[in-house]
């Protein structure tokens, strides 16, 4: 199977009262709370440790988009991954991933990409997630009841911008482009693996079916809750005559691991309240905008992730106390072996081929980020890359060969240099 | 003597609308505003009772089917507008709108001179002032919602209660569409640029204000007041919300029918 490692890149420093002084982490969070001299070092810790997850030999980097958001530091996910490019050499790059509908015309997300793409030597996984309410219709201002739309127009634009070999006229709906022609084009052919973060909507699964794109789960509140959405995924696939390859399928899953599980519990203890406690703090007004749940999901009472807070916020069902966070399986923590174990149990479970690891979350510092990803590379990893070794991986970046690829310079700070 | 209450429905871009006509003597549309109308309303029947009152669904609304989602841009709101009205029989006539309604009440008066006789507007929506912003009608805690919709908050409670029995997922569904109709056409700010268009309307004006509307500044009557090339008088109706029909039925009708009998 292939281990993953997700950066969400949340900003470390929120006060200790800011549930009770501030309506929403996203949207109209207050700029007084942002200090660019400490998000200086966080920008360089956090890519610090996706170089050092890079090193320990995870099989790819996960980088995200967010807009506004005090717990998602990567309104361009693109720029991280370029200079992840540069400093690492065999990883994937999956950015997971460039919200299509929010940018004019969408042709800018096929040349980013296939820069990332030709940069890396085909190392980039394209995701292509529609956006929350938040960021697309909010912090953007898009318009709700077009957003899926141009989202699903503005993905054949950029399909066929990757894989049309002249230039060609683009007639659609909501974009016209006389002359599409993107230069770079991507090193993978046809084009990069396509993977779609989504919720619990029947017709992303049947679409992702169609389109043979990898379908994502990106839920904060780990393998419990995320059962039930993972087997309507797979019995979807059943009625469609899909098979039950499990690369079909990514999940996230927050993990904590040390010595003991006392140690992990007393160690991620803080991050981890942290990140429910803070994190998650999202106005409810902004949890939803009219249009942007299909008619037929809401038939089928599926609701988004922040609207899922805001309900569970009112029957008081979220966990933010430590104890509650595990019971309820939105951290994993332990020993390496009682991880591994239950990550096996995960990944069979919810038949998911690709997990993608938060092993940095809330405020959780570079040490301790950097002990956890190195427990899990030395002692976690070799438990589980042997399971669903019967099955191919047919979404997984096609690089070009190592020996054909540039060598990347060891980096030499100009002082240095000068000597 | 009123007459009993019709329903028919008419066909806007292969999509249908209801239109409900009710009344005695010559026609006087109405156009609904935010949420549209799940149900029939007191302000109505005071209207029916000295004219026949025509309500024509707006595409998305209660009643108006999923029109709006073959809507894509300005241009097409205001013909889908123009189609609905001349197919519920209201050409030439009195024309009056609330809120979302009103808005395209005012385009179609200015863009088609003579389609509409005397006009009525009450909080029309499509400016914005950056001093002094629109409130954002989408970006809300459900429980507000109420209280900034009209001025007596079970006034819109009772206008959205589901039909007991009803039972079902399509009442709560039809609602949500109604603000994504008006999202569709309105988001993000609420405005259309609608001003630019104002002074084609040669059409007598009545703008009639809630005095505690919450949605729409005062100050946007007198920009609208100004604009309009043809007679504008502006009136505020105490006690009313952005819905001010929903408030204050027995006012608001008055004022309208006062205001297209001035011109006969």
């Amino acid at each position: 199977m292939k281990l993953m490692w997700f950066h969400l890149m949340p900003y470390t420093e929120l006060p200790d009262d800011f549930r009770e002084k501030h309506p929403s982490v996203w949207v109209d969070i207050h700029s007084s709370l942002f200090d660019p001299r400490r998000a200086h070092h966080m920008y360089n810790d956090f890519m610090d440790e996706l170089e050092f997850a890079a090193e320990c030999g995870f099989d790819a980097v996960c980088v995200n988009e967010h807009h506004s958001n005090g717990y998602g530091l990567m309104p361009s996910p693109n720029l991280i991954a370029s200079a992840l490019a540069r400093r690492t050499s065999d990883t994937a790059l999956c950015v997971m991933g460039n919200s299509l509908a929010l940018y004019n015309p969408p042709t800018r997300v096929a040349e980013e990409f296939a820069m990332i793409d030709v940069i890396s030597g085909g190392r980039l996984i394209a995701g292509f997630p529609v956006g929350t309410p938040m960021d697309t219709c909010f912090a953007f201002g898009q318009n709700p009841s077009t957003l899926r739309d141009r989202y699903y127009e503005a993905h054949d634009l950029v399909l066929r911008a990757w894989t049309e070999t002249n230039t060609f006229a683009f007639n659609g709906r909501f974009n016209q482009q006389r002359y599409v022609n993107i230069w770079p084009r991507p090193v993978q052919k046809p084009h990069p693996p396509i993977w779609i973060p989504g919720g619990g909507s029947i017709e992303t699964w049947r679409w992702c079916a169609e389109m043979d794109h990898v379908y994502a789960y990106l839920s904060y509140f780990g393998y419990q809750a995320g059962q039930a959405t993972m087997d309507g995924f797979w019995a979807e696939m059943d009625r469609l005559g899909k098979d039950r390859n499990p690369y079909r399928a990514g999940f996230l899953q927050f993990v904590g691991i040390a010595e003991s599980r006392e140690e992990a519990y007393r160690l991620y203890r803080e991050p981890a309240e942290y990140f429910y406690g803070r994190c998650l703090h999202v106005d409810p007004r902004f949890a939803n905008a009219p249009g942007y749940t299909s008619e037929a999901t809401q038939r089928a009472g599926v609701v988004g992730q922040v609207a899922q807070v805001a309900r569970m916020r009112r029957f008081d069902t979220l966990a933010r106390e430590m104890d509650a966070i595990v019971e309820k399986g939105y951290v994993i923590i332990g020993s390496p072996d009682e991880v591994a174990a239950q990550l096996r149990e995960v990944a069979v479970n919810l038949n998911v081929g690709h997990l993608m690891m938060l092993l940095q979350f809330g405020n959780m510092g570079k040490e301790l980020a950097k002990y956890n990803t190195k427990l899990f590379a030395e002692k976690v990893m070799p438990q589980l890359t042997d399971l669903f070794s019967e099955w191919e991986d047919r979404w997984w970046p096609q690089p070009m060969d190592r020996d054909a690829r540039a060598s990347l310079t060891p980096f030499q700070p100009a002082a240095m240099a000068a000597e | 003597m009123a007459s009993e209450l019709e329903t028919f429905s008419v066909d806007i871009n292969g999509f249908s609308s209801r239109v409900w006509k009710k009344g005695v003597g010559p026609p006087l549309g109405f156009l609904a505003g935010f949420g549209g109308l799940p149900r029939w309303i007191p302000f109505l029947d005071v209207l029916a009772r000295e004219r026949t009152v025509i309500v024509p669904s707006l595409p998305g609304f209660p009643g108006g089917a999923r029109g709006h989602t073959v809507l894509d841009s300005h241009l097409d709101w205001v013909l889908a507008v123009r189609h609905l009205l001349q197919k519920a029989g209201l050409d030439g006539a009195d024309l009056a709108g609330s809120s979302v309604g009103a808005s395209f009440a005012a385009e179609t008066t200015a863009i088609w001179p003579g389609s509409v006789r005397r006009l009525v507007l009450i909080a029309p929506w499509g400016l914005f002032d950056e001093k002094e912003p629109m409130t954002d009608p989408w970006a809300q805690r459900a429980p507000e919602v109420p209280a900034l919709l009209c001025a007596d908050p079970e006034r819109w409670n009772q206008l959205k209660a589901e039909p007991e029995g009803a039972n079902s997922p399509e009442w709560p569904i039809e609602q949500t569409r109604a603000n994504e109709a008006a999202a569709r056409a309105f988001w993000p700010l609420g405005n259309t640029r609608l001003e630019k268009r104002l002074p084609l309307i040669a059409a007598p004006t009545l703008l009639i204000w809630g005095a505690e509307d919450r949605i729409m500044p005062r100050s946007y009557a007198d920009r609208f007041a100004a604009a309009i090339a043809g007679e504008a008088r502006i009136t505020t109706i105490a006690g009313a919300g952005h819905l001010a029909e929903l408030d204050k039925p027995d006012e608001i009708a008055s004022a309208i029918l006062r205001w297209i009998k001035e011109g006969s």
